[in-house]
């Protein structure tokens, strides 16, 4: 057998050699110690699967009573959240996620996408080298500093402006600056390294040729960037954007302080509650059906998080198609 | 061509250009500004609170109130070191099942897919996971172990990419060569592949540290909030890890929440974290120095 395996290997390659070399072993010991390693890796690579589906499998678990209790409709469209009678509505919690989030986008992607192109296309490298890990610094700063400086910095801030717009509506419940459009300034702060450091990536793989050719043409720089280069680049960008939403959602210890908590329908200068934050300052103190229903909050938001993870690998997955086919039309 | 302008030579410059890098430059500005402005009032407010005593002492309201780090910074320690023990080993494994074991199949779009949904993952869905699964294993509510456990789920995709991709630059040749000396497969990797890698590898252990000393959601609920130090003979550097510990984040979170008077402390706890952030940046770009220069050579 191993002479036959020895003669197809010289005709196939080198790749099949290391499988015959390790199956011509005969030796009792290492043998063994092969295989159990073998087990070990498998076993390390099958822990992540292990892993989401212990979460998936918990959270639908420990979220799901509450849901059957208060009822799927009145959970999800109820418009009222108030723990001590036990009315358990989740749509103000769901609508100022959703706004939260888009502001955030709104106002994080033309930033974040503006300084991409800086990095990627008009940067001289003494500048780049500067900007670049300032980017990364942004990205490291912890959340909950985000959550400090939001509400020693933003919240005043967001408080004069209020007082500014409110000042003949003797009918506005000031917030004293705990608002959703202070939480949605602190989001966009936060989700702005994720789209610069994405869409940089997707800027920097569009193929030279594409520039060269826009601007033999006779276009300007900046048409071609804008024309060209971020048309060419748009699903990078996409799944940059899509993450950032994803960062944006997830986050509570960076809004905490500064979206004033109470659950009311979202609008930019109200006191609000977002999903994760409901969960974060109502967890430690809930019992029975409250911390039920904070559990069911977490699976919501699970939820969300799992349609943008398939509709990411959605945009990768196509990505990753025309970049092959764009490869190959170079090739020939 | 239906509008002459002028000469061929001469440049035509477009208002709509001038706007668009206008806000180019803008938007650059603002980044910059945001990253320096954060740093600078950090410090400026930081250092108010900053004295030796508040590095050296943990928190404690009885038999005085004392405002200090020194359980939180003690109990981030416990947090890293146990992660990673627990995350690194089977973080690694994954990427070399990933690339030297397993061929493209399902079961590793499967593992790539669900190592992408992990890191997707927000951490109060971790804090939430984890403060129920583990208890149900440990009985207790609130542990270091408890909140180690949690990060190690939580940094696994990291280690898991980082390394992947060290592991993916080790030439084809290296493999080959230990091979055709009658080398068996984990022999080579042993030998060969991971020392081959091992700046990588190191990467994704520093890029978890980050992770981990800046985590704050998913440690409220699992690891707790307490600040005592919890040390008084040898035998309780051990049963620590299963008692109550508050990280700085949970620490500065807590000053923040109360403020008034207490705040200047959370502004001291951020200060610990950035200094903390930035070392860890500065040995991220020192290693990856390092391996460019390797490669080059």
């Amino acid at each position: 057998m191993a002479k036959t395996n020895d003669a197809a290997v010289i005709a196939v390659g080198v790749t099949d050699n290391h499988k015959s070399a390790i199956r011509s072993k005969k030796i009792g010991f290492t043998n063994l110690s092969e295989r159990i390693m073998k087990y070990i890796f498998t076993v390390c690579g099958i822990t992540a699967v292990a892993c989401v589906l212990m979460i998936t499998i918990y959270m639908i678990i420990s979220g799901a009573p509450a849901i059957g209790k208060i009822g799927i409709i009145d959970f999800l469209f109820g418009d009222t959240w108030y723990a001590k009678k036990e009315q358990f509505g989740i749509l103000p919690l769901i609508l100022t996620s959703f706004f939260g989030t888009f502001g955030a986008i709104v106002i994080g992607v033309p930033i974040g996408l503006l300084t991409a192109v800086f990095l990627s296309e008009l940067a001289p490298k003494a500048l780049r080298n500067f900007v670049k890990p300032a980017v990364e610094l942004l990205a490291g700063i912890p959340s909950v500093i985000y959550g400090l400086l939001g509400a020693n910095l933003v919240k005043p801030l967001m408080y004069s402006i209020e007082e500014i717009i409110y000042a003949n509506d003797p009918g506005h419940q000031f917030t004293g600056g705990a608002n959703l459009a202070s939480a949605i300034v602190v989001l966009a702060i936060m989700i702005l390294p994720t789209i610069i450091n994405i869409s940089e990536n997707a800027l920097n793989s569009v193929p030279n040729d594409y520039r060269e050719a826009s601007c033999g043409l006779g276009a300007t720089k900046i048409q071609t960037i804008f024309k060209v280069v971020i048309p060419a680049a748009k699903s990078g960008i996409a799944s940059g954007v899509v993450l950032g939403v994803g960062r944006a959602i997830g986050e509570a210890m960076a809004i905490i302080l500064v979206a004033g908590n109470s659950a009311n329908m979202p609008e930019l200068f109200s006191s609000v509650k977002f999903l994760t934050t409901g969960v974060v300052a109502e967890f430690p103190y809930s019992s029975g059906l409250h911390r039920e229903a904070l559990f069911a909050v977490g699976l919501v938001l699970f939820v969300f998080i799992m349609i943008i993870n398939l509709i990411l690998n959605g945009i990768l997955k196509k990505g990753g198609k025309k970049e092959k086919t764009a490869k190959r039309a170079g090739k020939a | 061509m239906a509008k002459t302008s002028g000469s061929l030579t001469k440049k035509h410059t477009r208002i709509s250009d001038i706007i668009l890098k206008i806000l180019i430059f803008l938007s650059s500005g603002i980044v910059v500004a945001l990253t320096l402005g954060i740093i600078i009032y950090i410090i400026a407010r930081g250092l108010e609170g900053m004295s030796w005593n508040f590095l050296s002492t943990p928190a404690f309201s009885y038999p005085f109130e004392n405002y200090g780090v020194l359980g939180n910074i003690i109990n981030t320690l416990y947090l890293v070191v146990i992660t990673l023990l627990v995350a690194t080993p089977i973080g690694v494994g994954a990427a070399i099942y990933l690339t030297e074991y397993a061929k493209q199949s399902r079961l590793t779009r499967i593992i790539e897919f669900t190592t992408e949904t992990l890191a997707g993952i927000p951490s109060i869905i971790y804090g939430l996971f984890g403060s129920v699964f583990f208890y149900n294993i440990f009985k207790v509510n609130y542990s270091i172990l408890t909140g180690a456990l949690t990060l190690s789920i939580m940094v696994l995709p990291t280690i898991i990419r980082t390394t992947q991709e060290a592991i993916k630059t080790v030439p084809m040749g290296y493999r080959e060569g230990a091979i055709g000396l009658g080398a068996a497969k984990w022999h080579t990797i042993r030998t060969v592949v991971l020392p081959s890698c091992i700046d990588g590898i190191l990467t994704s252990v520093i890029l978890s540290i980050g992770r981990i000393v800046g985590e704050s959601a998913a440690l409220i609920f699992t690891a707790g909030i307490a600040a005592e130090i919890g040390i008084n003979s040898i035998g309780d550097i051990f049963t620590k890890v299963m008692d109550q510990g508050g990280s700085l984040t949970v620490q500065l979170y807590q000053y923040a929440q109360r403020g008034g008077a207490e705040m200047k402390y959370a502004f001291s706890t951020a200060l610990v974290l950035l200094v903390t952030v930035l070392v860890i940046n500065i040995c991220a770009k020192l290693v990856a120095y390092r391996i460019r220069k390797k490669r080059s050579a």
